[in-house]
Order: structure tokens, then C-alpha cells, then sequence
């Protein structure tokens, strides 16, 4: 399955990274495996503590790992310092040297990269264009906004032409409002230069909607990588259909697997025909989750997959939630979008859950 | 999953040459500290059990009479042992002086420091630098200055004077008096920082807390403000009793010679006194009285981190 | 229920600004009076006659007072140097380092000077340098001053740029770095010129120290290596003149001066 070394921009083999010796051992990544490819936007997702930013620290240069190989195009860079490395870092606080202007962070790369006065004044001239800042120039980094703060540390990174850019949480220092443009900036330099660019957040939605690729990380390992699509809808992993989004988990019992779907009687009465994680072959009990936009509330007919009592409704302005206790006693919650004319169910009302043909996953637990 | 192996020690070893090119930076500094001011210190120490030459320095010959003489005399006819308090009173009084002038600082202090940490930030840069300045300036002249207004012709024997409130002027220089004086002049500034450190930390929200819980201001300052401060409270203290209790320059100018503190007595066996042991075992006990008051402070500092 | 006429001030304590008011009246007012007087034109110490700038004339015309500045600034250059160098180097080994066991030691070690009272430095660097003349017939003159001095300026140099060092944003040195700065360059052009302020500050307050140090160099100079604060001592034992005020107030306004500028560098870099 995997891609042959010099196809893959970074390559990231069998990387462990631990820390502290006897008690105090703490195994930050586990045997971590990644293919990342040339000119992809490409996120390294988790909550705090997952590895993710460790991981980062490791492509950077600003540790070692403790076993394993880091690759670029091929070449095993794992132990080059970070001044050695053609990759470079969008740091979660900016970094942006105080001491020195706008223009002068940005040419900094290229000048302690030896090149030549003129290509570095005319290269920082097209960086300030590039991110829309020309006028700011001659300006104290810090007497301009957080904003503007993050296009000079985009502009600085970029300046050397890196063949990997990193992104650690750039984001998460602006607003809301800020943070969106941003998002959209940050995909449209992508697609301007050309870089590879590897994303480290926490934010879920962000991950989903910049993405490429993203890979879901917990307590060190790597748990599932694949497209928004494949992420969202086809999570493999407990952890992961948890962390991203929200959803149903139903216990269950496999009758019979037919290869990519198999056939699971739930606990709560229905039988439904659910997919299967790539080369994966579950038996006896196992675990069905359901996204709630997924299945619908409906006045019950003995048709649906579940029937139950409204325990909750919960309305959200666009949509409305529905807290279901199925009669086998499990809670489902259902989203509803809410049209016009939508039939409307009170609290302690009798309902039949019906679900989507293919919305049913088995997890691989 | 499987156990991750311990680290191979090449990566160690590439982490570590930087850091440990960076220890050696520090050998300078440790070098001149060590030669020219630790091994002075264990000559004071060698010193201190040896006989005193005839015109200063030392014989080469044991003698723990240096640390006798804190408590006895030789008599010079019988060479017999007598008990003799006048060092004794000298550390007495240079405690008490200490303990004293800690005390009233604390008192003036400690308000002056909150009345700093309350002012709005650009009033309490000028209040840092008003403080800051008599702190760095040169403790000769600010006890001269002290001298000058309280001497027979000073300042305040003029006014009481020239106001017919005395007819003759009231002798402040070289008392007890005087000296206190003096040491809380000097040493107020190294109270009044260290409080404003802390105090300018302080979160007010607590108070506005203790008020909404019907705390009155009283009880805000002492339940409130004070423990919250006490870092810096002992940090204050500290640095004011220690200096105080070893003090020189102001009993020296204020003191006239006659009241003797700690300080002026050792430099006394060094100068006049001609007796090098006895000023070396003298300064090992006001060495011994400091680190007693550093353990103190310690052990207060881990306590007070340790509940917080 | 009782009705106040102003919100509570929270921060208030009934008290504290006189007491405030007057403490800085008593740290003031003997040196501005001791300042005034040095332009008094009489020659009794405390009886005002007119303003005159008499006293600074004859304090300046001395030999003696032109030998003591000479000494005092030679020791205190000379110390400022030596102290701030090396602190500055003791900083940086002792904060861009993995911990290790001597660390601890160190700092103790340049700390020391800070906690043995004065005057316990005092007679023990006299007793090593008498050791040392004595047994291995050495005597630096006045380098003895300088060496003296500069063990104790340390530590009062290294505690600003520790500071300084411990405040700054590493990420700013890994930016370097990842930027393709080497280690060199990146301390060259990223953590030294963030230094300053620090440096700055700590040579100030060597100088400071030097400058005013009268307990050590009593106890350890030698003849004819009389510094100004010494100058200061020699002349309160004779018959006293507004000559005293005079270069007092020449030091103290080298102490305002020196702290007021540093000040200034603190507060512009904040």
C-alpha cells in the first residue's frame, strides 16, 4: 500500500519519539507511518497531547526522533539540524523577530542563506505582495496586528521557497471572522506556490475544510488517514468518528460479512447492513455508528430500523435535534434540517427512526 | 503496540555537544567567584584557628582562643578564663538594631509598596525609578546626609532652636538612636522593592471577591492583601535584616565609634585590634547568623509554594 | 442599609498614600538638603550665606580628588568590563543548556557575593591578598581593587541578563534556526541584539556598584589607592567644609544619572 519513497514529499517511517528515561518514559509517538505528498495540503489532526505538534517538531528539525526515519523526496533527514533542512515552520506564536522590520523578517532565510542582496530585496518585494502587505514593509513587527502578523510569518516562511511548509496552530491566536479569511488565504497561497503545506490543529472543522488529506492522531499513533469525505463518513475508529463530528454508537452482533459490508443485528432490534474498514474482518459483537443527519424521525409504521420515545428536542435555528430513547434503551440523536413543513414531535412522543442505506459503519474497535 | 527501544545514544550525543560547548561559557564567572571570593573565605576560616601576630596577620600555630574570647577573657596575670559579655552585647545589639529596623521598614514599607502596585502603570514606572534611585545611590553619602541633619549644629537643632522650642541642642549623633536611624534610612528602598514586586502581581480580583463575600477593608488587607504578599514580605525582610545585622558604613559614621555593632568589630580586629583570628571567627559567626536567616527564608519560600 | 455616595474603591487602604508620601520625603529630603548645601558660599557646613559654586571650584581644583576619580573610574571600568563579560557568558551557559548536575553549584557559586555580608568580603579578600603578598610576594597595586571589585559586580551583573535570557521567547531562536540561521549566526543576529536591554542594565549596575563601594576598598587598598568614596571618608575626620557636599553630590549625581538611564533602556525596549 505504500507509495515507493521519492513519490511522497515527506515520508515519515516507523518514527517513534520518547521522552525521559525509566518512570518518567513518556512515548510521545508510536511507530508513526505517513505518506505525504508533493503540493498537498495535508493536516495532521488530534486533541492536545496527541503527538501532533511533536510529530511537527520532528519533520522541522527541533528534535530528533528516537527511532524511525523522516524522508524528504527520498533523502533521510531525521538527523540534519533544523538550518539544514529545506522546510520551514509557521510558528503558533509567530515568532516574528522584534528587533527587526516587516521586510527584514522575511528576507532573513535568504539572507543567512547567502543569496545574493538584490534577489533577496526583490524576493521579500514579491513575499509582501504576495500576502498583500506592501505598504507595511518599514514597520515594527510590533506595531502591526495579529492579522497582519500571521501574513509576515507566512511571507517569511515562504520566502526561501521551502520544499514543505509547516503549520503549527497559525490559526488559533485570530477570531472567528479572521480565522475564516485566513482559511481561505492559507488555500489560496497553497495553490499560488505550489508547497507542500502540513497543518497541525485541533479544530476539526478546519481540517475538514482545508484539507486534502488529514491524518487523525491520538496518544501517539496514527489512527486513520484519508480525505474529509473518507474521514467524516467512513471513520474506522472509535476515537475518530467521536472526535470528528457527532454520532451514534450502537452495540451489535455480526451475522455475516459480505467483503467491504456486513450484516449486523443491533441491540436494539434492527438488523442493517453496514461497511467494513479496508481489510478488516469483523466478528461477534462489534460497534455500528450512525451520523445523525443520517436518519430521520418519522410518525412510526413498524417499517423503521428502531422505534422509540422523543426523550429531548433541541432546537438549533437551522436544524433540530431529537434525542431518541430507542425501546431497546439506548439514546439516539437525530438531526433534523428544519424545512418548512416538516412534521414536528413534542418530548415523550412515540417515533420510528428510520435510517439511511449506507449510513451504518462498523468500527474497528 | 510494541515497546519503543530506549534512545540510541548518537542522538544524546548530537543534542548534547551544543549544550555542552554552552556549559563552559559559565567557567569564567565560577572561576573568579571561586579563587577571589570562595578561597578568601576558607582563609577566614584557617585564620580564625590560629594565634594573632604581634602587628596584624596571623601565626602559624592552632588556637581556638579566637572562638573562646566570644564568651571569655584570658586574664593577663593568671591566664585563667574569665566570662566576659562585651562581645555578646555587641551581637545583642546589632539583633536587636536588625530585628528593629526590619520591623518599622516592614511598617513603612509595605503601605508605600501598595500604594505603588495601585497607581496607574505610567505613575508607577516614576514611583519604581523614585524608589530605585536612593536604592542604587552610595550608602557613604546617604549616612553622611543623615549626619549632617541630626548633629549638634543640624538641621533639626537649628529649627527646634531658632523656634525657642529648645535653648540647647538635643544630642542625636552617636546614640543608639542615630544608628537605628541611619539603617532604616539606608535600608528602607530593599524593603519597598521586593513588596512591590509582589504586591504589583497581586490579582485584584480576589479582593473584589473578598469584598462581595463581605469582607470589610481591614479584613481585605489582613486576610487578603498580606498572605497573598508573603514572598515578598519575607524577600523584603531578608534583605534588610541581613545587611542590617553586618552593617558597617552607618554605625561607623552614626555610631562614632562607640556603639559597636557586629560590623565595625570585626573590621576593628583587622585594623586596630591587630587580632586576625578574632575578627575571622567573629565574621564565621555573623556568617553562621546569615545562613540560620537564608535557611529560615528557604524553608518559609518552599512551604509557601508548597500550599499555594 | 447604609448608602455610599462613590462606588467602593477596591484597591483602596485608608492610610497607605501618606505613609507612601512620607516615605519619600525621608528618603529625599537629607540628600536634597545635603545637595542644597553644596552651594552654600560660607564655609560652616550647616549656615546658609548665598548661592555659590565656590565649593565645587576648590573640590575640583584638588590633586587628591583628581587621583581618587582617576582610581575610582580606572577599578570601575575596568570591573564593569570584566563582571559584565563574564556574566554575560555565564548567563548564556547557565540558560541554553539541558540541566545538569553542576548547575545548581554555579549559580550558587556566582551568587555568593550577594549573600556574605559586606564586610566578611571585606577582610576576607584582605587576608588572601596579605596570604598572597606574603607567601608568594605578589601585589597588583591597584589590580587587587580591580579584582576585588569585579568578584562582587557579578552577580549584580548576571541577574538582569539571566533575567533577560529566561524571558525571551525561545521559539524566536528556533525561528532562526529554522530558517536556516546556524547556531552562530542565530546568536548573533536574533539572541544578542534581544540581549542588550539586559547587558545594558547589568553594566549599569556593576558600575554603580564599583563606583560606590566603600567597605571592600577600605578594608583592601593599599597607600595612595584612594578612591572617591574613600576621598569622602578621609575628609569627614577633618574639620568639615561645604567641600564634602560638593563631591557628595558629584556621586550621587553619577548614581541618578547612571540609573536613570538605564531605566530609560528598560522602559523604550518594553
Amino acid at each position: 500500500m505504500r507509495d515507493e519513497p521519492d513519490t511522497s514529499a515527506i515520508a515519515i517511517r516507523q518514527v517513534s519519539k520518547v521522552f525521559g528515561t525509566g518512570e518518567d518514559r513518556v512515548t510521545a509517538l508510536a511507530e508513526v507511518e505517513i505518506d505525504i505528498r508533493a503540493n498537498e495540503f495535508f493536516t495532521l489532526l488530534g486533541p492536545s497531547g496527541c503527538g501532533k505538534t511533536t510529530l511537527l517538531r520532528l519533520i522541522a528539525g527541533f528534535d530528533y526522533p528516537t527511532t524511525g526515519e523522516i524522508r524528504l523526496y527520498g533523502e533521510d533527514i531525521a538527523r540534519l539540524p533544523p538550518y539544514k533542512r529545506p522546510i520551514n515552520t509557521v510558528f503558533q506564536n509567530y515568532a516574528l523577530f522584534p528587533h527587526m522590520t516587516v521586510g527584514q523578517n522575511i528576507g532573513f532565510g535568504l539572507e543567512m542563506l547567502g543569496r545574493p542582496k538584490a534577489e533577496t530585496a526583490a524576493r521579500v518585494d514579491t513575499m509582501l505582495k504576495l500576502v498583500r502587505m506592501e505598504e507595511l514593509k518599514n514597520r515594527k513587527t510590533s506595531q502591526i496586528s495579529g492579522g497582519q502578523q500571521q501574513r509576515v510569518a507566512l511571507a517569511r516562511a515562504l520566502a526561501p521557497q521551502p520544499k514543505v511548509l509547516l503549520l503549527d496552530e497559525p490559526l488559533s491566536a485570530l477570531d472567528y471572522k479572521l480565522r475564516k479569511e485566513m482559511q481561505l488565504e492559507l488555500k489560496r497561497l497553497q495553490h499560488e506556490t505550489g508547497i507542500t503545506f502540513i497543518f497541525v490543529t485541533h479544530d476539526q472543522e478546519e481540517a475538514l475544510t482545508m484539507s486534502d488529506r488529514i491524518a487523525v492522531m491520538s496518544k501517539g499513533h496514527v489512527l486513520q488517514i484519508g480525505s474529509a469525505h473518507e474521514i467524516y463518513d467512513k471513520p474506522s475508529e472509535r476515537f475518530v468518528a467521536n472526535f470528528i463530528g457527532e454520532t451514534n454508537f450502537l452495540e451489535g452482533e455480526v451475522l455475516a460479512v459480505d467483503g467491504a459490508s456486513a450484516s449486523v443485528r443491533l441491540g436494539a432490534g434492527a438488523t442493517v447492513s453496514a461497511g467494513v474498514p479496508d481489510g478488516f474482518a469483523p466478528k461477534g459483537r462489534a460497534t455500528v455508528v450512525i451520523r445523525p443527519e443520517h436518519a430521520e424521525v418519522v410518525a412510526p409504521s413498524g417499517a423503521e430500523a428502531f422505534a422509540g420515545t422523543v426523550s429531548n428536542v433541541v432546537y438549533f435555528g437551522t436544524d433540530t435535534h431529537y434525542y431518541v430513547t430507542l425501546d431497546g434503551g439506548e439514546e439516539f440523536m437525530v438531526r433534523r434540517q428544519n424545512s418548512r413543513g416538516a412534521q414536528v414531535f413534542d418530548t415523550g412522543a412515540r417515533v420510528g427512526v428510520r435510517v439511511d442505506d449506507g449510513a451504518a459503519r462498523v468500527l474497528r474497535d | 503496540m510494541t515497546n519503543i527501544p530506549a534512545p540510541p545514544d548518537f542522538e544524546a550525543e548530537a543534542h548534547q555537544t551544543a549544550a555542552r560547548k554552552n556549559r563552559l561559557l559559565a567557567s569564567p564567572a565560577v572561576l573568579i567567584v571561586a579563587l577571589f571570593g570562595i578561597v578568601p573565605l576558607l582563609i577566614v576560616l584557617v585564620y580564625s584557628f590560629l594565634a594573632p601576630a604581634p602587628y596584624g596577620g596571623v601565626l602559624w600555630k592552632f588556637s581556638t582562643d579566637a572562638y573562646l574570647n566570644f564568651l571569655f577573657q584570658r586574664d593577663i596575670f593568671s591566664d585563667a578564663l574569665e566570662f566576659s559579655p562585651a562581645f555578646l552585647l555587641i551581637y545583642f545589639r546589632s539583633f536587636v538594631f536588625a530585628v528593629v529596623t526590619t520591623v518599622v521598614c516592614l511598617g513603612l514599607g509595605f503601605p508605600t509598596a501598595y500604594f505603588m502596585a495601585t497607581r496607574p502603570p505610567a505613575q508607577r514606572n516614576w514611583w519604581v525609578l523614585l524608589i530605585t534611585i536612593p536604592f542604587w545611590s552610595n550608602l557613604l553619602v546617604r549616612t553622611l546626609a543623615i549626619m549632617f541633619i541630626i548633629r549638634d549644629e543640624g538641621l533639626i537643632n537649628i529649627t527646634l532652636m531658632s523656634l525657642h522650642i529648645i535653648d540647647k541642642p538635643i544630642t542625636l549623633l552617636y546614640t543608639n538612636f542615630a544608628i537605628v536611624l541611619g539603617l532604616l534610612y539606608s535600608f528602607l528602598p530593599f524593603m519597598v522593592l521586593p513588596l512591590y514586586a509582589s504586591l504589583e502581581k497581586l490579582d485584584f480580583r480576589l479582593v473584589e471577591a473578598a469584598y462581595d463575600l463581605y469582607a470589610t477593608r481591614r479584613q481585605v488587607l489582613w486576610r487578603i492583601i498580606i498572605p497573598m504578599s508573603m514572598p515578598g514580605i519575607v524577600a523584603g525582610s531578608l534583605l534588610v535584616f541581613i545587611p542590617t545585622l553586618g552593617a558597617y558604613v552607618t554605625p561607623l559614621i552614626l555610631g562614632g565609634g562607640t556603639h559597636l555593632m557586629i560590623g565595625d568589630l570585626i573590621a576593628q580586629q583587622f585594623g586596630s585590634g591587630r587580632n586576625w583570628p578574632l575578627g575571622s571567627s567573629q565574621a564565621l559567626i555573623l556568617m553562621a547568623a546569615v545562613l540560620v536567616a537564608l535557611f529560615f527564608y528557604v524553608r518559609a519560600t518552599t512551604r509557601g509554594t508548597k500550599n499555594g | 442599609m447604609a448608602k455610599t455616595r462613590a462606588p467602593l474603591d477596591t484597591k483602596e487602604q485608608p492610610g497607605f498614600r501618606g505613609v507612601a508620601l512620607f516615605c519619600l520625603f525621608v528618603l529625599y529630603a537629607p540628600i536634597l538638603i545635603l545637595m542644597i548645601f553644596s552651594f552654600n558660599s560660607g564655609s560652616i557646613v550647616t549656615h546658609w550665606e548665598g548661592v555659590s559654586l565656590h565649593w565645587y571650584g576648590t573640590a575640583i581644583a584638588n590633586d587628591d580628588f583628581h587621583s581618587a576619580a582617576k582610581n575610582t573610574m580606572i577599578i570601575a571600568i575596568t570591573a564593569t568590563i570584566v563582571s559584565t563579560v563574564t556574566a554575560t557568558l555565564a548567563a548564556i551557559g547557565m540558560t541554553r543548556v539541558k540541566p545538569w548536575k553542576g548547575l545548581m553549584t554555579a549559580f550558587m557559586v556566582i551568587n555568593l557575593p550577594l549573600m556574605v555580608p559586606e564586610i566578611v568580603t571585606a577582610i576576607a579578600t584582605l587576608s588572601f591578598f596579605a596570604l598572597v603578598a606574603g607567601k608568594l610576594g605578589i601585589n597588583l597595586g591597584i589590580g587587587n581593587l580591580i579584582i576585588a571589585h569585579s568578584v562582587f559586580c557579578i552577580p549584580f551583573a548576571y541577574m538582569p541578563i539571566r533575567a533577560r535570557l529566561e524571558d525571551m521567547d525561545l521559539t524566536l531562536e528556533q525561528a532562526a534556526a529554522d530558517l536556516y540561521a546556524t547556531p552562530w549566526h542565530a546568536f548573533r543576529r536574533v539572541t544578542l541584539p534581544l540581549l542588550v536591554p539586559g547587558i545594558l542594565s547589568g553594566m549599569a549596575l556593576a558600575f554603580i556598584v564599583s563606583f560606590d563601594d566603600f567597605t571592600i576598598t577600605q578594608l583592601v587598598a593599599g597607600p595612595g589607592q584612594t578612591t572617591l568614596p574613600l576621598y569622602i571618608w578621609n575628609q569627614i575626620r577633618r574639620p568639615m567644609t561645604p567641600e564634602i557636599n560638593a563631591i557628595s553630590t558629584i556621586l550621587l549625581m553619577v548614581s541618578i544619572i547612571v540609573v536613570a538611564i538605564s531605566f530609560l533602556i528598560a522602559r523604550k525596549r518594553r
